[in-house]
């Protein structure tokens, strides 16, 4: 009886470690790369992933290796890449990421691998074709840890039956309060007006007024052209804009729109087929696209590089990563994506007539003057760029709540120059 | 001798069988907390394998000092599970007083009633957020048709938390309901019986007779839901997105630890949040239990 109860605490003992051993080397050991080993990107769901999926045969033909694509949304995105990377993962080897918002903090972690010898060592990659400001967006300490392949510049939505587009900001206000008719339903103007989201589309606001996040390493969203931005976009949403603003952002707004309940809108130029598409749009007969109205410092949108891909540090497939990433961003691919609507990054794909031809005529043009017009960044160049917005939209949606803005920008504005010296402590300046 | 021996491999049994339970607990809950509080003793940022050096308690000093975002996300998260808890204990006392006698129908409605149960946080803070939309949500067509002014309800920065509350109240009514029809089930008949035969109302009776009985399991159900209130995380984020809302306003201890460390990888910090949240809980815990256990006696 002893013995059989030694025996079987024995084998309970054994199992149990072998069980807790096996699983602990099952998730430590890696299986070793072969042919079979797929190339797998993280990616966020967008109109582009979806484009690039359906080219994805010619790619795989060429390597002779799979690639597997996961889509996610852009905040489960980050999220994966924060809990995956902080685990030195392998199983990412091309990383889609937004250049302006996490690239940096990526750097600094040193998740992104360096592209320079690759493209420096690659004339016919043409790097010098892609746009500057994109481009520089790229780079970081001399390093380019990325390659754009979607860029978007902020542009005027509006209803043609309503008349003419209002080419500088005053006029957009003034034809905005008018056209607002709450008892119907009816707003003059509809935008993103949560606290971070609408940083980025006011940014265009900002600097057509005169004003900039940061400049010289210092804080400048107390300046009185950042005041007079807050003011403007406050009342403008606040007043011509529809409930509840400070609670919507792209998925919240752009329906409004697209269900005929606005007379204008501005968002990014990327987001434009909603409103051709039947299914979740009514003014597909109706919508008309404008540059960016002009402000006392003249039209400035945004113009930046959206999306970028780069490459996992930890992947143990860089060489076939960078195939992809020279494949998904080279003037060919670019030439076709483009042509189903999706604006690239490449200045020779853009000069040619034929890449635009599937925009509506009107937007093409629009895109080619906010191209010209816009400022490469929608958001401070810093490191935490999550703690920077929320502290930048704090007055915006003071202004959106009819509250008095300067008081609160002065506040905000302190606190982003406390958030400047830690972060420049972060980054080591 | 031999009795020695066999106490001795009764012992190395025991811990043997134990021994997988143990080492899950290890590994999952003690490992963890551990490495949380480590990490909350760092100045971790932006990526936990980068190397960190010991700060002592300067993040506990720093979320302790935070008058912005911390000590409103403290009064948040007591704000929001007292009244979603107390008005979840109310209805769902009153629901099961209803269901505790069997009517025609009964089936059908503890079904019905279970329905919120059943659905997920994600979906539910979705379906919602639709129903309340300001703008094309139905809540507001409804209050239009019948004369009431539109709502903004999750789009206003004064009516979210209330609202978040009443969809909370929606979803873990019934779980309270369940819970109270189960203690009431097992209160004895004799003791109503005899406040009926002295002449005593149903309101007397149910205060001097049926509430002090069903005490403990009151008790043990406010604890259950009190736990769980504090850590509602899900159905906030999903309806006011990162941060509790464009002015914090639904932003409790759990949407600030999330946000610190998924928005600005400020792990440190946020561990430090986590801490003291873990330690606000337990300390939760404790006074209800001795507030239950002087209920019960």
């Amino acid at each position: 009886m002893r013995f059989s109860r030694r025996r079987f605490g024995t084998l309970v003992a054994a199992t149990a470690g072998t069980a807790a051993l096996g699983s602990a080397l099952g998730a430590c050991s890696t299986p070793p790369v072969t042919r079979d080993t797929p190339l797998r990107m993280l990616a966020v769901n967008h109109v582009w992933t979806q484009a690039i999926r359906k080219l994805l045969p010619e790619f795989e033909e060429r390597i002779g290796r799979k690639v597997s694509v996961s889509m996610l949304t852009a905040d489960q995105l980050a999220s994966s890449y924060n809990v995956k990377l902080n685990a030195s993962a392998t199983d990412i080897d091309v990383m889609m990421v937004r250049a302006l918002q996490e690239q940096g903090l990526f750097a600094h972690n040193g998740w992104l691998a360096d592209l320079t010898p690759r493209i420096q060592g690659d004339p016919d990659f043409a790097w010098d074709d892609v746009q500057p400001a994109p481009r520089e967006a790229s780079t970081v300490a001399g390093k380019v840890l990325s390659v754009p392949v979607v860029t978007e510049r902020s542009v005027l939505y509006y209803r043609k039956d309503l008349g003419p587009p209002p080419s500088t900001l005053d006029e957009l206000r003034e034809r905005a309060l008018q056209l607002t008719d709450r008892q119907k339903g009816f707003f003059g103007f509809v935008g993103r007006g949560q606290r971070s989201g609408a940083v980025t589309q006011w940014s265009s606001f900002l600097y057509s007024l005169g004003g900039d996040f940061v400049t010289d390493g210092r804080s400048r969203i107390g300046s009185p052209e950042a005041i007079a931005a807050y003011q403007y976009y406050g009342e403008l949403l606040g007043k011509a804009g529809p409930p509840g603003a400070t609670n919507m952002s792209l998925e919240q707004a752009m329906p409004i729109f697209a269900q005929a309940k606005a007379a204008f809108y501005v968002d990014a130029d990327a987001i434009y087929s909603n409103f051709l598409d039947p299914k979740v749009s009514i003014v597909q007969d109706t919508v008309g696209f404008a540059p960016f109205p002009a402000g006392p410092a003249g039209s400035r949108p945004y113009n930046i590089p959206s999306w970028s891909v780069g490459i996992n540090r930890f992947s143990r497939l860089q060489d076939d990563a960078w195939q992809f990433v020279r494949w998904a961003s080279s003037r060919e691919t670019v030439e076709k994506i483009q042509a189903a609507g999706i604006p690239g990054a490449r200045t020779s794909v853009w000069a040619d007539d034929k890449s635009l031809a599937t925009f509506p005529a009107e937007l093409a043009a629009s895109m080619r003057v906010n191209a010209e017009n816009g400022v490469g960044h929608d958001r401070p160049k810093v490191l935490q760029v999550g703690r920077a917005r929320d502290i930048i939209g704090r007055p915006l949606v003071a202004g959106i709540l009819g509250q008095d803005v300067p008081p609160v920008a002065r506040d905000a504005d302190a606190e982003l120059t406390d958030f400047l010296v830690r972060d420049n402590r972060h980054q080591g300046i | 001798m031999q009795s020695h021996s066999v106490d001795r491999s009764h012992r190395r049994l025991r811990w043997m069988m134990l021994a997988p339970a143990l080492a899950f607990v290890g590994l999952m809950i003690v490992f963890p907390l551990l490495f949380t509080i480590d990490l909350s003793l760092t100045d971790a940022f932006g990526a936990v394998n980068a190397g960190a050096e010991h700060v002592g308690l300067q993040n506990y000093g720093d979320a302790l000092s935070d008058g912005r975002r911390f000590w409103p996300a403290v009064w948040r998260t007591v704000y929001f599970t007292v009244g979603a808890v107390v008005l979840e204990t109310v209805l769902g006392l009153a629901l099961a007083m209803l269901m505790r006698r069997a009517f025609r129908g009964i089936r059908w409605v503890r079904t019905v009633l279970i329905v919120p149960l059943l659905a997920t946080p994600v979906a539910i803070g979705i379906l919602w957020l639709l129903i309340l939309d300001p703008t094309n949500g139905i809540a507001n067509q409804l209050l239009k048709s019948v004369g009431i002014a539109p709502l903004e309800f999750l789009g206003s920065v004064s009516q979210s938390l209330p609202t978040l509350m009443v969809i909370d109240v929606w979803q873990w009514t019934p779980m309270m309901t369940l819970l109270l029809l189960a203690g009431l089930s097992t209160l004895p008949e004799e003791p109503e019986e005899a406040a009926t035969v002295d002449g005593a109302n149903a309101w007397q009776r149910f205060r001097h007779v049926v509430l002090p009985m069903l005490g403990p399991t009151i008790a043990t159900a406010l604890v259950l839901r009190s736990v769980d209130a504090l850590k509602t995380f899900d159905i906030l984020y999903a309806t006011k997105g990162p941060g509790g809302g464009s002015a914090f306003e639904a932003e409790t201890l759990n949407v600030l630890a999330y946000g610190l460390t998924f928005d600005y990888q400020e792990y440190a910090l946020a561990s430090a949040v986590l801490v003291l949240f873990t330690l606000f809980i337990i300390g939760v815990v404790l006074v209800l239990r001795r507030y239950a256990g002087r209920g019960a006696a």
